[in-house]
Formats: C-alpha cells, sequence, structure tokens
C-alpha cells in the first residue's frame, strides 16, 4: 500500500466515523425525537469520533514515515557487502545515494550487483514497512475510534471535548510563528558555529578580502578562499544607499502631496497605481534592471566620458530604490495622517502657509513614525535577493563609487548555494554565517522600527 | 512659519534708524510673502513631480516588458515538403525511424545548388533542432502517411526567429549571426512565402528547452500551481486557526506577546532567510526531495502565515461585539460564538488577505533558488514530489541566457506572471467591494 493510499483510507474512515458517531448517539439516546436527552447535538459526537479517528492515525502515520527512510537506510548499510560497508563516511553518502536513484529509476553514477542487490533490498523494506504501516494504522484506528464510540452515553460531554482539541489545535497553529523564528535562527546558527570552526569569526566580520572559491588544485587560477566580509557588507551598503536615496525622498513627497494637498480623486487614482510597483515581483525588476536599466547608466555614463561598469552599484541601486517607493510612501503616508488636524490647525492660525504647516508642523511630528518606516526600508533592501542578483555584480570590490560592481551578502549567499552543496565545505556554510549576518541585521532593524512606530501611534491615539 | 517670526525677531532686536518709523508687523509680512508664496508652490511641484516619477518608472517597466514580449507569442516557422520515404521510415518501427534525415534532405531538394559540408550544415540550421520531433510526432498519429509527401511547417532556429522580428541585424558587423549565404536562403523561402510567423503554441504547450524555439512555460506554470496548492493548503487553515486563537480567545500575557512579536517580526525577515531555513530544516535534517513543489509549498507557508495571519486578526476584530454578545447571550459557547457567528462575517477580509499573500508567494524567486527549484527541467512535473520549478525562477533562468531570443521569452514569460498576479489582485479587490460590511 502506497503512503498515499494509506492517508486516502485514513481521511475516508474519519468520514465514516462522523457518520457512525452521529448514528450511535442518537441510538443511545433512543431516536431522533429525543436527542434532547443528550449532553451535546448528535454533530458533536460524529465530530468527537472523526478526531479520534484522524488524530491517532494521521500522528502515526506521520512519524513512521518521518523516521522511516533513516532506519530503512540504517538496515540497507547494515546488509551491504563488508567492502562496501566500511567507506569512509562521505564515499558511503555517495553510495547510499547511489542506490537510492536505483531505487527510483535514475541513472545511477555507478552500477555493479551489490549496488543492484543493495536496492532491491531497500526496495523489499519499503514495501514491508508500508504494509506494516497499514497494518498498524487500521489499528490504531479500530481501536481509538472504536473506543470512543463504544464510551458514548448520552452523558458524554462530546461538545467540551470536541471544543477542548479545537483549541488546543488553534494554540498549536499559533506557536507555528515561534517555531519559524526558532528554526531561522537555530539552522542559520548550527551552521555558521561550524563555519566559524573553520574559519575564525574575527576574520569573517573584519576581513577585507572576500573571494570564496578553494582551488582545489594547487595550480590553479582564481580562488584563494578567504572568507573576509567586510567587502560584502560595503556593498550591501552602497546598493542600499542608492536605494535610499531615490526611494525616501520619492516617497516621502508623494505621501506628503496625497495625504495633504491631493484631491480626492487623484489619491483615489494614484494610491493604487503606486501600490502596483510594491505588487511587482522582485525577478522582473532585476529583468527590469539588467536589460534596460544597466545598459542606459553605461550609455549615459560613456557620453560624459564616465566608466560605468555593466553591473554598476547604481543600475541596481536605482532598480531596487524604485521598487521600495511604495513601501514608504505608504508608510508615511499611515503615520501622516495619524497627526491630529488640530496641531495643523494651529499652524494655519498663526498663518503660515501649508507647506510651512507640513515641514514645521506635521513632519516633525510624524518624525518617529517615517523614521521606523524609513528603518524596515532599510531592511527590506538589505534583505531584497533578486535584483542584485540579477543586476548587481559577483566579485567584491572594496569600493564607495558607485559606478562600479559590487556585491551583496544576498548575491554571495545564492551564488555559493546554486548548485553543489557540500555542508563541510567552508564555501557552503559561509552562506550560512552570510545568513546569520543577516538575519541578525534586519532583525535588529525591525525590532527597533516596530518599536518606534508602536511607540509613535501610542502617542496620538 | 519660523523664518516669519525669525523675520520679525530680526525686526524688534535690528537697531533702528532714528528717523524711519518702526515697520509694522504687517509689513514685513507683506515684504516676505512673495518668496513664501512661491516655496509653496516649489514644494507642491515637488511632491507632484515624485508622484509623476513614480507612476512614469511604473509606466516604463511595463512598456518595456512589452515593448520586449509581446513579439514572442509570434513564432516563424518554415513550410517544408517531406516526402516519407518508405526506406527511411519504416512503419513496424517508427521509434528508430531517421526523421532528421528526412528533413535534411527536404531542405537539400529545396536549394539543390547548395554543396559542401560547411554549407549544407548552415542550410541545415534555419531549421529547429525540434522540427523532428514535430515530424515524428505526426507520423506516430498517423502512421499511414509513410510513403506520401507531406507539407509540413517546422519551427525555425531561433536566430532565423529573432531575424524575422528584426531583433537581430542582418550584418555580422552589427551583431549579426547569421551568413551571406542563410540570409539569401531565407530571402528566397520569403518569396516562395514558405516562411511565416505563426502563434506560437510551443510557448504555452512545453518544458523547458536550451533551445529558445522551443522553450515554452508550462513546466513552470504547473510547478508554480502545485506549490501554490501546498503554499494554500496549509497556510489558509493555520493562518485561520492562529488568527481566531490570538483575536478571540488568547488572553494578554507573555506567551501570545512572544507570539506576537515573532509574527510581527517574520513578516518583515527577508525571503532569501527563510530558503536557508528550508534547506537546512527540510532538506538536510527531514530528508525531503530537492527541487519539489511540496517543500517550496512548505518554504513559502511559512512565508505566508503571517500575512494571513494578520490580514485574519484585523477582518476578525473587524466584527463588531454585539455580534458576539448576542451569540453568547442565547446560549452558544464561545466556540460556537466564533465558528457560527464571528468567522463566517470576517471570511471575505481574510480571503482578501489570503489571495494577497498568494500572490506574494507567487512571486516569489529567492527562497526557491535556496531549495534547488533552479534546475533545468524539461519535463512537467506530474506531481507533488517530482523537480520542479516556477514561473518566477523561470524567468530568473531565462534571463541569465545568453541567446537574443531568450530576452523575448523572458518579457513573454513576466507578461503571463504580471497577468496572473493582476488577476489574483483584482479578484481580492472585488471581494472586498462586493463583501466587505461596514458595521
Amino acid at each position: 500500500m502506497s503512503p498515499t493510499t494509506i492517508f486516502v483510507t485514513i481521511v475516508l474512515l474519519s468520514g465514516f466515523a462522523y457518520y457512525l458517531g452521529v448514528h450511535r448517539a442518537t441510538h443511545v439516546a433512543g431516536g431522533k425525537g429525543s436527542a434532547r436527552i443528550l449532553h451535546s447535538r448528535p454533530t458533536y459526537y460524529g465530530w468527537l469520533a472523526v478526531l479520534w479517528c484522524l488524530i491517532p492515525a494521521l500522528l502515526v502515520f506521520g512519524f513512521w514515515l518521518g523516521f522511516e527512510s533513516k532506519i530503512i537506510t540504517q538496515l540497507v548499510v547494515a546488509g551491504l557487502p563488508p567492502e562496501l560497508k566500511h567507506l569512509p563516511a562521505d564515499r558511503m553518502t555517495l553510495v547510499i545515494n547511489d542506490i537510492k536513484n536505483i531505487v527510483s529509476g535514475n541513472i545511477a553514477s555507478s552500477d555493479n550487483p551489490a549496488l543492484r542487490a543493495a536496492a532491491a533490498h531497500y526496495k523489499n523494506l519499503v514495501a514491508i514497512s508500508h504494509g506494516v504501516l497499514a497494518v498498524v494504522v487500521l489499528v490504531t484506528i479500530a481501536g481509538s475510534a472504536g473506543g470512543v464510540l463504544w464510551r458514548i452515553k448520552p452523558r458524554l460531554r462530546a461538545r467540551n471535548q470536541v471544543e477542548l482539541v479545537m483549541k488546543g489545535l488553534m494554540i498549536v497553529c499559533s506557536t507555528i510563528a515561534i517555531f519559524t523564528t526558532l528554526g531561522i535562527v537555530l539552522s542559520v546558527l548550527f551552521e555558521s558555529i561550524r563555519f566559524f570552526g573553520m574559519i575564525p569569526i574575527t576574520q569573517f566580520l573584519f576581513g577585507l578580502d572576500w573571494s570564496p572559491q578553494i582551488a582545489i588544485r594547487a595550480d590553479q587560477v582564481g580562488g584563494s578562499g578567504a572568507f573576509g566580509a567586510i567587502p560584502v557588507f560595503a556593498g550591501t551598503l552602497l546598493i542600499s544607499a542608492i536605494a535610499m536615496a531615490v526611494a525616501v525622498p520619492i516617497g516621502l513627497m508623494s505621501a506628503i502631496y496625497l495625504s495633504e494637498y491631493a484631491g480626492k480623486k487623484l489619491r483615489a487614482a494614484a494610491k493604487p497605481l503606486m501600490e502596483i510597483l510594491a505588487g511587482i515581483p522582485t525577478v522582473v525588476y532585476g529583468f527590469f534592471a539588467a536589460l534596460v536599466v544597466a545598459p542606459y547608466v553605461r550609455e549615459a555614463g560613456a557620453m560624459v566620458g564616465l566608466d560605468v561598469a555593466s553591473e554598476s552599484a547604481l543600475a541596481a541601486g536605482l532598480v531596487m530604490g524604485i521598487m521600495i517607493i511604495p513601501f514608504v510612501s505608504s508608510l508615511s503616508d499611515d503615520v501622516i495622517n495619524a497627526v491630529p488636524q488640530a496641531l495643523r490647525d494651529g499652524a494655519f492660525a498663526l498663518g503660515a502657509t501649508q507647506s510651512e504647516t507640513v515641514k514645521q508642523v506635521v513632519l516633525p511630528a510624524a518624525l518617529p513614525g517615517i523614521v521606523g518606516g524609513v528603518l524596515l526600508a532599510v531592511s527590506r533592501a538589505i534583505g531584497e535577493t533578486m535584483i542584485v542578483v540579477m543586476a548587481a555584480g559577483l566579485a567584491a570590490n572594496l569600493t564607495a563609487n558607485p559606478l562600479e560592481a559590487v556585491t551583496t551578502v544576498t548575491v554571495q549567499i545564492v551564488t555559493l548555494l546554486i548548485g553543489d552543496q557540500e555542508f563541510d565545505d567552508p564555501k557552503t556554510l559561509a552562506a550560512f554565517a552570510l545568513g546569520l549576518m543577516l538575519f541578525i541585521v534586519t532583525l535588529i532593524l525591525n525590532v527597533i522600527a516596530l518599536y518606534v512606530v508602536r511607540k509613535y501611534r501610542e502617542q496620538y491615539e | 512659519m519660523s523664518s516669519m517670526l525669525k523675520q520679525e525677531a530680526r525686526v524688534t532686536s535690528a537697531p533702528k534708524a532714528p528717523d524711519a518709523p518702526r515697520p509694522r508687523t504687517l509689513d514685513v509680512v507683506h515684504a516676505g510673502i512673495g518668496k513664501r508664496y512661491r516655496a509653496e508652490k516649489r514644494f507642491r511641484f515637488y511632491g507632484l513631480a515624485a508622484i509623476i516619477a513614480s507612476l512614469l518608472f511604473l509606466s516604463i517597466v511595463f512598456v518595456s516588458i512589452v515593448t520586449n514580449g509581446y513579439s514572442a507569442f509570434y513564432q516563424t516557422f518554415i513550410k517544408l515538403d517531406v516526402f516519407l520515404d518508405p526506406a527511411l521510415v519504416n512503419k513496424a518501427d517508427l521509434a528508430e525511424a531517421n526523421f532528421n534525415g528526412l528533413i535534411k534532405k527536404s531542405l537539400r531538394n529545396s536549394f539543390p545548388d547548395v554543396k559542401g559540408r560547411r554549407e549544407l550544415r548552415r542550410l541545415y540550421a534555419l531549421v529547429s533542432p525540434g522540427a523532428r520531433f514535430k515530424l515524428r510526432n505526426m507520423v506516430f498519429e498517423d502512421p499511414e502517411l509513410v510513403g506520401k509527401t507531406i507539407k509540413v511547417w517546422v519551427p525555425a532556429n531561433d536566430d532565423v526567429d529573432m531575424l524575422m522580428k528584426g531583433h537581430i541585424s542582418r550584418d555580422v558587423q552589427h551583431g549579426g549571426r547569421l551568413t551571406e549565404h542563410q540570409l539569401a536562403w531565407i530571402d528566397t523561402l520569403k518569396r516562395q512565402g514558405r516562411i511565416e510567423e505563426q502563434f506560437n503554441t510551443t510557448f504555452f504547450k512545453a518544458g523547458d528547452s536550451r533551445e529558445p524555439e522551443l522553450a515554452g512555460i508550462r513546466g513552470a506554470l504547473v510547478g508554480s500551481f502545485l506549490t501554490l496548492v501546498v503554499t494554500l493548503l496549509l497556510s489558509f487553515p493555520i493562518g485561520v486557526a492562529a488568527a481566531i486563537y490570538l483575536e478571540e480567545f488568547a488572553k494578554k500575557n507573555r506567551f501570545t506577546d512572544l507570539i506576537e512579536v515573532n509574527i510581527n517580526n517574520l513578516a518583515a525577515v527577508p525571503s532569501i532567510v527563510f530558503g536557508l531555513l528550508g534547506l537546512a530544516v527540510f532538506i538536510n535534517f527531514f530528508g525531503l526531495p530537492r527541487s519539489a513543489p511540496v517543500v517550496g509549498g512548505l518554504v513559502l507557508t511559512l512565508m505566508t502565515l503571517p500575512t494571513i495571519i494578520i490580514a485574519g486578526r484585523a477582518s476578525l476584530k473587524s466584527v463588531p461585539p454585539s455580534i458576539r454578545e448576542a451569540a453568547l447571550g442565547v446560549g452558544a459557547s464561545k466556540m460556537q460564538m466564533v465558528m457560527h457567528h464571528v468567522l463566517p462575517l470576517a471570511l471575505p477580509g481574510i480571503l482578501t488577505g489570503t489571495i494577497i499573500g498568494m500572490a506574494q508567494a507567487l512571486g516569489e524567486t529567492a527562497p526557491l533558488l535556496m531549495i534547488g527549484m533552479v534546475a533545468f527541467i524539461v519535463n512537467v512535473p506530474q506531481g507533488f514530489t517530482d523537480p520542479a520549478t516556477v514561473l518566477p525562477v523561470q524567468i530568473y533562468l531565462w534571463a541569465d541566457s545568453p541567446e537574443r531570443a531568450f530576452v523575448e521569452k523572458t518579457s513573454a514569460a513576466i507578461m503571463v506572471l504580471l497577468a496572473f498576479l493582476i488577476v489574483m489582485n483584482a479578484g481580492a479587490i472585488i471581494l472586498r467591494k462586493r463583501f466587505e460590511r461596514r458595521w
């Protein structure tokens, strides 16, 4: 029985259990007319049966499949001929991969009778395991659902039990956010610690040379395996700074215009149009940057006699700025609208013009909120990936010249992790160290920004 | 305003000329008013310019994508007269037949004066390597064709296609990729009416390919669909359950504060970090298959959950307390109150948030690169664990390809992606407009 069939069977059986539960409840109550002597309405008894059918069976099912592959691999390895069994760990993973490839019918890198036998063994064990799983699941269902059906009495508090389980499930669902954060922290931290075991953390944080390609042979050119991340951080900052230089003035001015000057019609038309900018996928911006903006920047530079790299920081930064405009403008719009009208009226009463009111009353009052919004935008710029992957460079130059190519943290993570990954290689692990830095920096920015925005909101509420 | 105050301050503190009377405040105000009005005008202009600039950027993005991409919906085809020689095509063993040879022969017959291996190879290069598959499929469908001469439109090579569409120059010096002879052959074909542009069905029917004229988005579309199905099936129930718990049941304590802080933070964590999580946890730790829609769906679920939870809570919050009190008043339990009354009223808002979250997930690229959905995959995925790619990643892959023909394919794929996003967002807006209730 394949896992899919087992799963479908579980679902079908739980549907049947509902029917049985309702039926049994009406029966113990003594027919349809006297359902009122039941503690809960009959449907709750049905749902109770469903829960008792579904939850234990799915738990068994999930755990079984979760550990099946590991246990079977162990068994297959134990059954390998001795010359294969005592291979070093890294060769062993290759052998196991080959076996799995043969099992799934793909082409394996090496093909010999021992592996074929192992693959047959593997297949056999999987079939046995699924057969046993089917039996175990059915027994579980029979036991738990049968038990609850037998327990159905008029005084069984079915509704309370069902509601308790639902509430429990809801709590589990809401803790997923915590587990996600925990998962992120642990996964990047764990690999980063392994990385810092190979490369000292001081060298990573303060080194000025970044070339993660490690030469395999001594005579190979290129990569020296240097992991000084300063040029990468500097490149990220440069591109983010260019992006903010575009996004903050344009976003802020358009927010001011829309909230203070624009009529209803313009506001209704312009706001959603600007939101479209935020809805365009970043890969589209990346393509736009590489195809349209970068050549244009290059030509414009050539016209005034400047030598612009074809993957200049300027092009990537400009497009990233465009992407962030709606982010800045909608956040600023919110905080500007939150400034009480009384403050504006006060300024007008003193004879200030509208722009003077905005510049000297509204903006100072909204400043904390705007700063919070800008911080969120910075964190987004730092974490933005696709635009820089497609339009910024790969080589890590330590430069402040926006016309040269620089690389960013996200670009490096992507290039290090696309393709072959070996989790004992500093090259792969470096990506996780960069990811840790990215996570920490954006987390700090977000926490400050959310705190500032919330404090500011409370001020006027 | 402060400039006004400053002027006044200057007036009072300035040493008074002995004969001139002290200027009245009103005069000072009048003296500066022109300047202040000009500043006002300038400020207004800046604001308007900012809006116009952002709308201009928007239109430039759209215009450049559309002008680059619309031509990908058409493709150049060449008409060949192919004699299905029974000597070369054995009816009993069609799989072994040399269809490529048939096409070459037909080309040789059309241009009998082409001699020499190199020239012949250039002649064959006019037709796409996919031509033989088209011929093969035709014969497989109807084996009776063997022995007849059939007229068949086969796709032209991408360079020919680009030339016909005017994307590359005829001149080798200006980036032209075709030789003089090839150009002459194309002109001959044109005169004979045997080369023309037709609607490009391959683009919607085929998976990825190294040959631009054979590449399509079907595989990526199916991959995106499968991934989104997983995302929706997981994130909607989990998100709604979490929103209900946090909004209706949770007491305000440290634990719920912790959850809230986490949700707000996750909403702002860079998407690529979720990719790292997926790689380390789902693929390395749990051993799920790489490049599979199910892993992509799991990662995107974690990413969209905050969006759905936040939208769901806002929507639940907007249901007035009187509804809850009425339900409790007639004896409903708290769970019944939520499930029977509050949730149905909040559902349109939750669905709107979900659609917006799904639209974000559809456009997401970076985390999927991390979990290997960036592989070159020709086959259309059949299930949730098959290797697959998604539309944005396909766009990224094509954008990286050097062939000129992939530029228009990329733009066309972007147009399809944007069309889906527009439909989804429009759906969300309509849903909100139709079902939103103001209490």
